[in-house]
Formats: C-alpha cells, sequence, structure tokens
C-alpha cells in the first residue's frame, strides 16, 4: 500500500476515532487486496511505511464482499461494479480479506 | 450497518476506482471521508 496513503489512513483513524472508520478496497487481485487489509489492520508488513508497527485494528472490507454489497442501492452497483466483478476472482479476494480481517481487526460492522 | 461510519476508500486503477466505490458507499448512509485510487501493484 502506497506511502502516502498509509499516512492518510493513520491520520483519519486518528481524527475520526478507530471505532467510526472502515476501510473498503476496490483491488482486483486477492493478495494485493490482503496485504492492504493486513496493513490498515495490523501494521505496514513490509516495514516500509508510517503504518509499521501500528496496528489500527480497522473494519477493512472488499468493495464486492456480501456485508458491502448488500447495503448499496442494487441500481448503482449494477452500474458501478458488476462490469469488473464478472473478470475478478470475487471468491479468492473475499477469502483473502476476509481472513485477515478475522485475524487482525479490532473492529467490525 | 454503514450507517453513521466514515468510510475510506482505497480504490485500484485496474480493478474498481474510487469514484466508482464512492457512488456505491453514498447510497448506503456512510460518509465518505477519503477516495484514492491507487496502483496496487
Amino acid at each position: 500500500m502506497d506511502l502516502e496513503n498509509q499516512q492518510r489512513i493513520k491520520d483519519l483513524a486518528e481524527k475520526e476515532g478507530a471505532e467510526n472508520l472502515v476501510v473498503i478496497l476496490g483491488g482486483a487481485e486477492a493478495e494485493a487486496s490482503g496485504l492492504a487489509c493486513e496493513t490498515v489492520t495490523n501494521g505496514d508488513p513490509t516495514f516500509a511505511g508510517p503504518l509499521a508497527g501500528v496496528p489500527l485494528g480497522l473494519a477493512c472490507y472488499h468493495v464486492v464482499e456480501e456485508e458491502i454489497k448488500s447495503e448499496v442501492e442494487a441500481e448503482v452497483y449494477e452500474d458501478q461494479i458488476s462490469m469488473m466483478e464478472m473478470v475478478i476472482d470475487v471468491d479468492a479476494i473475499t477469502e483473502e480479506v476476509k481472513t485477515y480481517r478475522d485475524k487482525y481487526s479490532k473492529y467490525k460492522l | 450497518m454503514l450507517k453513521g461510519k466514515k468510510i475510506a476508500i482505497l480504490g485500484d486503477r485496474d480493478g474498481i476506482p474510487g469514484p466508482a466505490i464512492e457512488e456505491c458507499i453514498e447510497t448506503t448512509g456512510a460518509e465518505v471521508v477519503f477516495t484514492t485510487t491507487e496502483c496496487f501493484v
């Protein structure tokens, strides 16, 4: 996850309160999405950025996960997401993001 | 469940871009506080 965005997430968690902040991902691949989820929950695993050693424990979901999809107006979801949903591996992404969320998130929806 | 939450969106240039996710989240009653579209690689 890009270093500038790590700093933004860190600042937002302080400003809004970690319990109120939810990170939503749009990554095309399972591995990269999992890595982003790990970064905002357990800290930067590459120890390169501002979140290195900072386990924020944020709630983190991919937009295609049922917890998010089910709350979005169906027509808007259809317009904005459904095309990409057909070309990405939803099951693999869901499994990967959920693995890190279950392990490290202190907050859930 | 999302209603009242503050949302940070990390979109992906090769996946689902930030603004597309933002449009979706705006229908849930949550408040988007940050949107970006990064290259995940």
